[in-house]
């Protein structure tokens, strides 16, 4: 359990038309750290995300990021289905880095530098929107990680995808953690959040149930509902 | 000032608004007779050449021309319609009105002349027999010097022509006009000028003339200043004065279609 | 008559008339000229309009698409009463202008182009949204984004603006005058050779009017098509 805090949710709380979907929901990022949310559909794991980026206020409690403005800590997300620019590859990366400031130059070598490190390259030029679903996540991979985040969010990123794009996601998940960034995602695939997760949180109906270092909830899940859930697994 | 404001709405509403003001010209509100017959096309370039004055003519139905003058937005009317020619210059809106020229009107009709008007003996008779008949008549119905003589000429057959079956209102030019009445076909009042270069006549041909109130007086008016300001009264009065001198007068003359003289110069020596 | 009109069509082309040349030109000039003003005050209007949430704001998007079907005649009539000498713009000697046109067609094609835009980028933005926040783009700064991504959707409505602009000729016979050699655009000259009974000249000129737009049609369907094909 080292590292700073980079990101603190406080009680949130979310209503809709007068349903609760989140209730006090509370739990910290740290520098570094993979965190990995379990849960049915329509527990809340996607909302959650979205108000932990700033996509969503909360109706309840607040999301602390650190070192807000001084040095804010840089957060990115990838969603379960990327939307991209009418754009080529290479331009949907500079557009990503312009959103940031960065100026030409800098922009420039960064987006060299992704379509490197992702393997982009022989695709820099084509039009992002033709190219497959695998393609267009690592180019989302790309983009997130062109930006610098400390912290990457992942909306269940890879269950769109084959097995061998998701492969090439996950490894690369495990290599932007072994360099320090931090990771919440979202999976339905618990082989996955074996694979990735050092710690869990699971989620049910809006509230947590559990934050537990991952192998403690594999092996010994504590409420009847992550129990069931794990047990569902079985069954396949 | 004035040029800066210029140049900034020419820079905002395009690069066309410059070369407008890059040289003299006066605006003058005219009818569709004296453009459609092609008389400007002659002998506008004859006044340019002569005293580097460009005359951009706006072709409208007498009413609108007149009423273009008194919102201030032509120099110059040249139209064909005498009383309210006169009225325009009565109510200050004009400085003085001089006769240019004449030419005429005619009745144009189908060629089988349904309604007998080849042996009317005047031009009342010829548009009493066209109602009598059932034919149908096109008028302009759009306040112009023809359509205010047509009228005068239904009165003067004790005719209430608007609203029958027979008759129809264009609401559009003389060559609209004769357009319609060449599909229906249908009778119709025009000037000579407009007939003679018209082309798309059908089965319409003159079917009466010669009457002498269907003698049609082009006059010519300069905008009072004192109406409006800015009316360019160096350069318009060189146009009357022009139209009216020897040269104009023969310049007028010598227009022909087909051999045939179009307007006939009217102006008092 | 219809072969008359296309034989004369083909030797006015031929013979590259000047007085021709000039209409064409002044129509060209006119149209792409309102087109390009249109296009500066209803782009950004549109993507303003689209994004943007105030009260209000429905019945500003209902008045925007009704004005597309404002009678030129009436458009041309307001630009008239306004740059008319007795107007309150009159100084400005606009009247029987070329310039007076492209405001005329300007005020035809904005609610035509901005309607389009407006729609199109809310579609866009609704897709974009949440992919553009998280990247930390608000509003404002998304607007460049969607106008461009939009392209091809947008040049479709440029286009129709466009056919309208240059097709039109209620309004610019009222604010042009038809002037020959001045403000005598293809479409009022139609006009005039229909008035003068000259109907293969009419047809002839009708013949090269659509021709340009069929050429400028042809072009932006070309441009779409590739730009499909290499963007999505």
């Amino acid at each position: 359990m080292s590292g700073d805090c980079l990101l603190r949710a406080e009680n949130i709380g979310f209503e809709a038309r007068g349903v609760a979907l989140l209730r006090g929901v509370s739990f910290e990022v740290r520098a570094g750290r993979r965190l990995v949310i379990l849960g049915p559909n329509g527990a809340g794991k996607s909302l959650l995300l979205r108000i932990c980026h700033g996509l969503i206020a909360p109706s309840q409690g607040r999301v602390v990021r650190a070192g807000e403005g001084v040095r804010a800590a840089r957060q990115a997300m990838v969603f379960q289905r990327p939307v991209m620019l009418r754009r080529s590859v290479r331009a949907n990366l500079d557009h990503a880095l312009a959103l940031q400031g960065l100026s030409g130059p800098d922009r420039k070598a960064r987006c060299e530098a992704a379509l490197e490190r992702f393997g982009l390259m022989p695709l820099a030029g084509r039009g992002a929107r033709l190219l497959s679903g695998g393609e267009q996540q690592r180019l989302a991979l790309a983009r997130a990680w062109a930006t610098r985040p400390d912290l990457l969010i992942l909306d269940e990123p890879t269950s769109a995808l084959d097995p061998a794009s998701t492969r090439l996601i996950e490894d690369s998940l495990l290599q932007f953690s072994a360099e320090g960034m931090a990771l919440v995602m979202t999976t339905h695939d618990l082989g996955q959040a074996r694979r990735l997760g050092e710690e869990v949180i699971f989620l049910d109906r809006g509230q947590i149930l559990e934050t537990t270092p991952a192998p403690a909830f594999f092996s010994a899940p504590v409420s009847r509902e992550a129990r069931g859930y794990l047990a569902g697994e079985l069954l396949w | 000032m004035t040029l800066l404001r210029r140049l900034t709405v020419s820079f905002v509403l395009g690069f066309a608004a410059l070369p407008a003001s890059a040289e003299t010209f006066i605006t003058v509100a005219s009818t569709t007779s004296t453009e459609n017959s092609g008389l400007f096309g002659h002998i506008l370039p004859i006044f340019k050449e002569k005293t580097g004055i460009e005359v951009r003519v706006i072709a409208q139905g007498t009413g609108q021309a007149l009423e273009t003058a008194r919102r201030g937005d032509a120099d110059v009317v040249f139209v064909h319609a005498r009383g309210q020619e006169e009225k325009f210059v009565a109510e200050g809106w004009g400085v003085q009105r001089f006769d240019v020229m004449y030419n005429d009107f005619i009745l144009v009709g189908p060629a089988e002349d349904p309604a007998k008007t080849k042996a009317a003996a005047t031009a009342a008779e010829a548009f009493k027999a066209v109602a009598a008949s059932g034919a149908k008549f096109a008028s302009r119905g759009d306040d112009s010097g023809t359509h205010v003589a047509e009228k005068k000429l239904w009165e003067s057959a004790g005719i209430t022509a608007e609203g029958q079956p027979w008759y129809l209102s264009t609401g559009s030019g003389m060559g609209a006009t004769l357009n319609t009445a060449a599909q229906v076909p249908a009778y119709a009042l025009a000037d000579r000028g407009t007939w003679l270069s018209f082309e798309n006549r059908g089965p319409l041909e003159i079917t009466f003339e010669g009457d002498k109130v269907l003698f049609n007086p082009y006059g010519v008016i300069l905008v009072n200043k004192e109406k409006h300001p800015h009316v360019k009264v160096t350069e318009g009065q060189a146009f009357v004065d022009w139209l009216i001198s020897a040269e104009g007068q023969a310049a007028i003359a010598e227009y022909k279609i087909n051999g045939q003289q179009l307007f006939f110069p009217s102006a008092a020596k | 008559m219809s072969d008359t009109a296309i034989i004369t069509a083909f030797s006015l082309i031929a013979e590259a008339d000047p007085a021709l040349v000039q209409v064409i030109g002044l129509s060209l000039r006119v149209s792409l000229s309102a087109i390009v003003l249109a296009c500066l005050i209803a782009l950004p209007l549109g993507a303003a309009l689209a994004l943007s949430r105030f009260p209000g704001r429905g019945g500003v998007i209902v008045i925007c698409n009704a004005l597309m079907g404002l009678p030129p005649v009436v458009a041309g009539l307001l630009i008239y009463l306004l740059l008319s000498r007795s107007g309150p713009l009159g100084s400005l000697e606009l009247l029987f202008t070329p310039a007076a046109m492209i405001a005329a067609q300007t005020v035809l094609v904005v609610p035509i182009i901005l309607s389009l835009t407006r729609s199109m980028i809310e579609e866009l933005w609704g897709e974009y949204e949440e992919q553009l926040r998280s990247l930390g783009s608000g509003r404002l700064r998304a607007v460049p984004t969607l106008l461009w991504d939009g392209r091809v959707g947008l040049l479709t409505g440029i286009l129709a603006g466009f056919g309208r602009a240059s097709a039109e000729v209620g309004a610019v016979l009222i604010v042009g005058g038809n002037i020959a050699g001045h403000t005598r655009t293809m479409t009022t000259a139609i006009t005039l050779e229909t008035n003068r009974g000259n109907l293969a000249m009419a047809v002839a000129l009708g013949i090269i009017l659509l021709s340009i737009v069929l050429g400028l049609n042809a072009l932006a369907f070309g441009l779409t098509q590739w730009s499909r094909r290499r963007m999505g």
